[in-house]
């Protein structure tokens, strides 16, 4: 396995700039219980996600990955260390504030979909332009035009129990960039999918979703999809162990 | 947003109509127990509601009710009548007597006698025969709606008393001479009027028959004051036909028992509905935390999801509260046509649907806990 980077990281001097970066973590720690349930989830961890590029979170179950990519999005508060999201801390900012940020910069791709299933694939997309206050109307009109551009364009009316799994993932990727975020999130995209299904999903989200100097954030065990990272973070036990980029991602993908 | 709200419970189907027919429900148990009370409580006033000829009932204080018969000293009426004020007063007599029909049926009749010359007190309204017939000899008349059920021939033949028959009251021969229309009383026994001095030749003698002397003011004379007097010259009561309404409502109410069995059937049906249509919201709401806290991960504010769980609360309220509200008033124009007793005046809906909404809202509030302590981080938890 070759490396391109050094293990763990440092923040360089981009982060402290912010530029080029979409987001950055230093000593980030995070614990879960009190006493002797106490669980230490994240124990420090430095990484820089670039803008434009795919990042991956990669490791094995209960390693810290979802808790790291949960502080980044700005939905869970970190312990101690520093993150930043487009040079704007989270734990700075008032409640409203900070709900407000997240929904006008970071888009969200789960692995269930999680599409309220009354709403038909139009208005699932539409979703996150309703919440920062544009007109239903509009908002859905928007969302078709995104469906057409996850290839959906002849869906919109379906609901998603009327959608494959592949299909549903189409509708929330296009659901997680229908309000043009800068950070896209994406938990276990694939682990839903078949193979072909999961590599047509990745091959979108890397199209569609890293337009425009988006940065993109994947939580995956599923080592058929690491071909398609820029850069891979191997966590372990609550840190960061590795940073892979270049060609030792080709090698990291043969590996498994 | 509101629009997503409404589709997320609508969508759902089961749930929707579920929690629907919850408050539909309870909202016609209330409903409908109300009107059937508040029918009963004003069945109550039917003899006093339909004599409306006068100002004043002057009657014994310690009468109760309106079928209370405690009688007045033949004084009374006199002395009522030497009031300032006073335009008129004519004597009631009201008793309770056995009827015999032509077959030998056995029925208790309330008698009441009205005042020879002017017959003032009578009912509001003749369906066959002429009300100056009281004044022929054994002159009665009956009522139209009670004469097929209660003055039927039971022990022979078929039948019932009608026009121009006669029967014995109190072994006296008294001839019907027409029948009359009445609003539904709460009272078993029907009422039959005759002649004041018919009256009380039939009824059983007493020192004392009397029961009431009913009174007209003179325009523009203080029915208070007027009222006042009447009550320091006589020893007796006078009182307007409202007040002797409530105090024989609050009589049956509270002397019967019906108030709190019906005030019991309403709390139950209430707390039930209440509780069933509550836990169903509840855990709507539960059910759909996921979801709940995707909108949450994706921007939208506690603010915005209160206002979403508290508009599926007072959509499914006010459906469920409409068909209630609905089959309580279609249920009633049935119950209603059958002679029971049923009304609903503005103040039950008004209230039964500020207290089925609330009891919504207040379910939705109670799980808004859950949406407002949801970390959004639950949505990365996975399946």
């Amino acid at each position: 396995m070759s490396t391109a980077a050094p293990s763990a990281q440092p923040a360089s001097s981009q982060a402290a700039s912010g530029k080029g970066l979409a987001a950055y973590c230093r000593g980030v720690t995070k614990h879960y219980g009190s006493g002797s349930n106490q669980v230490l989830a994240l124990r420090g961890i430095d990484l820089e996600i670039p803008a434009g590029k795919l990042t991956m979170l990669v490791g094995p179950s209960g390693c810290g990955k979802t808790t790291l990519i949960s502080v980044i999005a700005g939905i869970l508060d970190r312990d101690a260390g520093e993150c930043s999201v487009f040079g704007r801390d989270f734990s700075a900012m008032g409640q409203r504030e900070r709900t407000r940020y997240r929904g006008e910069n970071i888009g969200f791709v789960f692995q269930q979909f999680n599409l309220l299933p009354t709403l038909n694939a139009a208005e699932n997309v539409a979703v996150p332009l309703m919440i920062l206050g544009e007109g239903r109307a509009a908002a859905v009109a928007k969302g078709k035009e995104y469906l057409a551009q996850v290839g959906l364009g002849d869906r919109w009316k379906s609901l998603p129990s009327q959608l494959s799994g592949g299909q549903q993932q189409r509708v929330a990727i296009a659901r997680a960039l229908v309000h043009s975020p800068r950070l896209i999130v994406c938990d276990e995209p694939t682990s839903a999918l078949d193979h072909e299904t999961g590599g047509r999903v990745m091959a979108l989200l890397k199209d569609v979703a890293l337009k425009n100097d988006r940065a993109l954030v994947i939580v995956t065990h599923d080592a058929r999809i690491f071909s398609y990272a820029d850069q891979i973070a191997k966590m372990d036990d609550g840190r960061v162990d590795q940073v892979i980029t270049g060609s030792g991602i080709t090698a990291e993908a043969r590996g498994h | 947003m509101i629009g997503v709200a409404i589709k997320m419970i609508v969508g759902d189907k089961l749930k929707y109509f579920g929690l629907i027919a919850g408050i539909a429900f309870a909202s016609l148990l209330v409903i409908q127990q109300a009107s059937i009370l508040v029918g009963l409580t004003h069945q109550t006033g039917a003899f006093i509601r339909d004599t409306n000829q006068f100002d004043l009932w002057v009657m014994d204080p310690q009468i109760r009710f309106s079928q209370d018969t405690i009688p007045l000293t033949d004084g009374t009426l006199p002395r009522v009548r030497g009031i300032e004020g006073v335009e008129w007063a004519v004597p009631m007599y009201q008793g309770f007597l056995r009827a015999r029909l032509p077959d030998g049926t056995r029925q208790t009749v309330i008698l009441v006698g009205l005042d020879d010359a002017t017959l003032i007190g009578g009912p509001p309204e003749m369906a066959r025969g002429q009300f100056e017939s009281l004044r022929e000899d054994k002159a009665l008349i009956i009522d139209e709606d009670s004469r097929l059920q209660k003055f039927r021939f039971k022990q022979a033949g078929t039948g019932a008393l009608d026009v121009g028959d006669t029967f014995d009251i109190n072994d006296t021969e008294m001839k019907v001479t027409g029948t009359f229309k009445s609003s539904k009383s709460f009272f078993w026994e029907p009422t039959v009027y005759t002649t004041y001095s018919r009256a009380i030749r039939v009824a059983p003698r007493e020192r004392k028959m009397m029961n009431y002397v009913l009174v007209k003011l003179k325009p523009g004379a203080d029915r208070v004051a007027v009222a006042s007097a009447i009550e320091a010259a006589t020893g007796a009561k006078a009182r307007t036909s409202d007040e002797f309404i409530k105090i024989t409502a609050d009589y049956i109410l509270k002397e019967t028992g019906i108030l709190v069995n019906f005030a019991m059937a309403v709390g139950l049906g209430f707390i039930v509905g209440a509780l069933v249509s509550g836990q169903m919201l509840y855990n709507f709401t539960v059910d759909n935390l996921r979801f709940y806290g995707t909108l949450k991960a994706m921007g939208a504010s506690n603010l915005r999801l209160v206002g979403m769980v508290l508009t599926q609360s007072l959509l499914v309220g006010l459906i469920g509260f409409g068909i209630g509200l609905g089959a309580g008033t279609v249920l009633g124009e049935v119950v209603g046509k059958a002679g029971l007793a049923f009304l609903m005046p503005w103040w039950i809906p008004a209230f039964g649907g500020a207290a089925i909404l609330g009891t919504c809202i207040l379910a939705g509030a109670i799980s808004l806990v859950r949406v407002i302590r949801l970390e959004p981080a639950i949505v990365f938890k996975g399946a």
